[in-house]
């Protein structure tokens, strides 16, 4: 396997009874690169996210994760795999019992051996690197509003340093100036720490603003390519989802603004 | 200070450092992976590092092989608190990512609030008794509120039967009747089983085991059948209809029905109370039955007591108002679980988790209050004389 690819998925089937959601689907990421996945409402964007990151078991296929092949992989192998990648679920999913603090140890407790010192400083630093302001470190999820939730738990997938980060629908639910500013925060990351980023979106702009290819799930399989290459495409629902009136002007405000925030 | 040497571990991944003087300049060299997996103990040095009357400091980062932001913002920390205490410092050998990384950690070195501090228990223990009292006291008020507007409902919805819902109530009842007999026969026939045999014990010393006859049909008719049935109901159905209700709450379920002109009240809590009164006498009836039936098994198989004997003795030593004494509670018992169970669905709030420990609440509430109701109520019929 070349060193550049971060994942690779080869045949892939899975089904739920006998829905089948993906057949022979061929996926992969490049290392460091903003892949976006998009797709109509069941078509299994989320699915094939939970495939790749193990929580759901493929019915065929490969798929292998920086280097190592998940099919048949022992648990202490999974375990090791699971904290080079973190994955942002489209609420949060923040531990409700736990305050925002609390919820960024609980990784950076269960699996390394820093100091109580540096821990706490590395808290801070995660905590500033999402974009929360510091007293939302000592509140429970509940008191956070939305974006700030998904902040949270964007600074719980950091913890511990991934190289890949998994977003589910980062932007759904925020209003349109929390989504730029979540697109932009990702886009910093992503540069600052060099993440590979696979990103499950319905989200445009986002697609426009940081996404350097983007996989369209169709007739369960995945088409692959740059947003301009993709709209060469024949298929009517990419030529609808691109072309199609949000599509336009979504790529009308990419054009306008200098790609991406600030690094 | 102590020199470390810069020897390998070829096995795993491992964070290196070692301090040495090159005149009036401390040269502290890192090297191997400073990464938050791999950093284990060396961070405890690198915060007490001393510049000890050096006048600057260099940084060697030349041999870092990996360096994330665990690494990076200890690189910045201790450059940082070394500049402090007076010393000009240095990086040297850096790459250039790797530049950029601690230049990012160190934009983002916005400390945090800790952890808040441990408040004396003794004022807490009196604060919580003081919201504890507080809650009880509110609950109570929000509790009894609620009975008189499901009074006012209940007994309106009965003066205009046209606007019952038939569909809901039938489901209903069959939910919490039908489907609640077998976990219901089975417990109350063992519990007539060991209230027979363990009645027999006793008796026996006096030689009065036909008296076992009426200790069982006092015992089930009077009380076990309600108070069991009422229990397992509780636990059953009054948790079910919090759930229910509580979840349709969190699904703004609750404001759809006010927002198309539906008193949930009407739709929601009459079918289920109206059910329970109708299904919680039927059932008491079938406890009693399958009560009195272990108590007969019981009597026939251990104690010699045929079956004719027992029904005789049942006729002769228990009278028919044992049996309504019984009875008669289960609508009262049925109407205040059904109640609670609605009330504590309505209490949840717009969370999943909301929903779990407020059907806790309703099943621990509904069965204190039937047990209450049931001493008040023995206490009543016995002063009575009934």
């Amino acid at each position: 396997m070349e060193d550049g690819v971060a994942i690779e998925v080869s045949g892939l089937r899975t089904q739920f009874g006998m829905q089948v959601i993906h057949d022979n689907l061929d996926f992969s990421v490049r290392r460091g690169e903003v892949m976006g996945v998009v797709g109509g409402s069941g078509t299994g964007k989320s699915v094939l996210m939970r495939t790749v990151i193990g929580l759901n078991r493929p019915a065929a296929g490969r798929i292998v994760v920086l280097g190592q092949d998940m099919t048949g992989i022992s648990p202490r192998e999974a375990q090791a795999l699971q904290q080079r990648w973190g994955v942002l679920f489209q609420d949060g999913a923040l531990f409700s019992s736990l305050t925002v603090a609390q919820n960024i140890l609980a990784p950076i407790t269960e699996h390394t051996a820093l100091s109580p010192r540096l821990r706490r400083d590395m808290i801070d630093v995660k905590i500033s690197l999402a974009g929360l302001p510091p007293d939302a470190a000592n509140k429970y999820p509940s008191e956070l509003s939305g974006g700030m939730r998904k902040r949270a738990g964007l600074a719980r997938a950091l913890a511990l340093d991934p190289e890949i980060l998994f977003l589910d629908e980062p932007t759904a639910g925020l209003d349109p100036i929390g989504a730029a500013k979540f697109d932009e925060l990702i886009a910093g990351l992503q540069r600052a720490l060099g993440l590979t980023v696979v990103m499950v979106t319905h989200d445009l702009d986002s697609l426009h603003a940081i996404c350097d290819r983007v996989s369209v799930l169709i007739d369960k399989r995945v088409k692959v390519g740059t947003i301009e290459s993709l709209m060469g495409e024949p298929d009517p629902w990419i030529q609808e989802y691109f072309r199609g009136p949000r599509g336009r002007a979504a790529q009308g405000t990419a054009d306008r603004k200098p790609q991406g925030g600030k690094a | 200070m102590p020199q470390r040497s810069l020897a390998k571990d070829r096995d795993r991944p491992v964070a290196r450092f070692a301090t040495r003087r090159e005149g009036d300049c401390l040269v502290i060299e890192l090297a191997g992976s400073w990464t938050t997996q791999a950093i284990a103990g060396q961070d405890t040095e690198i915060y007490r590092l001393q510049p000890n009357g050096a006048t600057t400091t260099r940084i060697e980062l030349g041999q870092i092989e990996d360096l994330d932001t665990t690494g990076a913002w200890l690189v910045y920390h201790t450059a940082r608190e070394l500049k402090k205490s007076g010393t000009a410092v240095e990086l040297s050998g850096a790459r250039e990512e790797q530049l950029g990384l601690i230049e990012t950690v160190s934009e983002h070195d916005v400390p945090c609030p800790g952890f808040p501090p441990p408040v004396n228990p003794l004022i807490t223990i009196v604060l919580r008794l003081g919201q504890a009292s507080f809650k009880i006291w509110t609950e109570a008020r929000d509790l009894l509120n609620f009975l008189g507007y499901t009074l006012v409902v209940f007994f309106r919805t009965l003066l205009r039967p046209r606007s019952i819902r038939i569909t809901a109530l039938v489901s209903h009842i069959e939910q919490t009747g039908i489907n609640a007999l077998p976990i219901v026969g089975l417990i109350s026939f063992l519990i007539g089983v060991v209230l027979a045999f363990q009645g027999a014990d006793q008796l026996a010393r006096f030689g009065a085991q036909i008296f076992t006859v009426n200790l069982v049909g006092y015992g089930v008719l009077r009380e076990m059948g309600i108070l069991l049935t009422a229990i397992i109901v509780a636990g059953r159905s009054g948790s079910a209809f919090t759930a229910q209700i509580g979840t349709m709450k969190v699904n703004e379920e609750i404001d759809a029905l006010r927002t198309i002109g539906l008193d949930p009240m009407e739709v929601l809590v009459i079918p289920r109370v109206l059910a329970l009164v109708i299904v919680l006498p039927l059932l008491t009836f079938y406890a009693d039955m399958m009560g009195l039936l272990g108590g007969a098994v019981m009597a026939t198989v251990s104690l010699d007591i045929s079956f004719f004997q027992f029904a005789r003795q049942l006729s002769q030593g228990v009278t028919i108002g044992s049996f309504w004494v019984g009875i008669i509670k289960a609508p009262v018992f049925a109407f205040i679980i059904a109640m609670v169970g609605c009330y504590e669905g309505f209490k949840v709030t717009r969370s999943a988790e909301s929903v779990g420990r407020r059907t806790t609440t309703a099943v621990v509430e509904a069965i204190f209050l039937v047990i209450v109701l049931d001493a008040i109520a023995s206490v009543l019929f016995s002063q009575l004389g009934i």
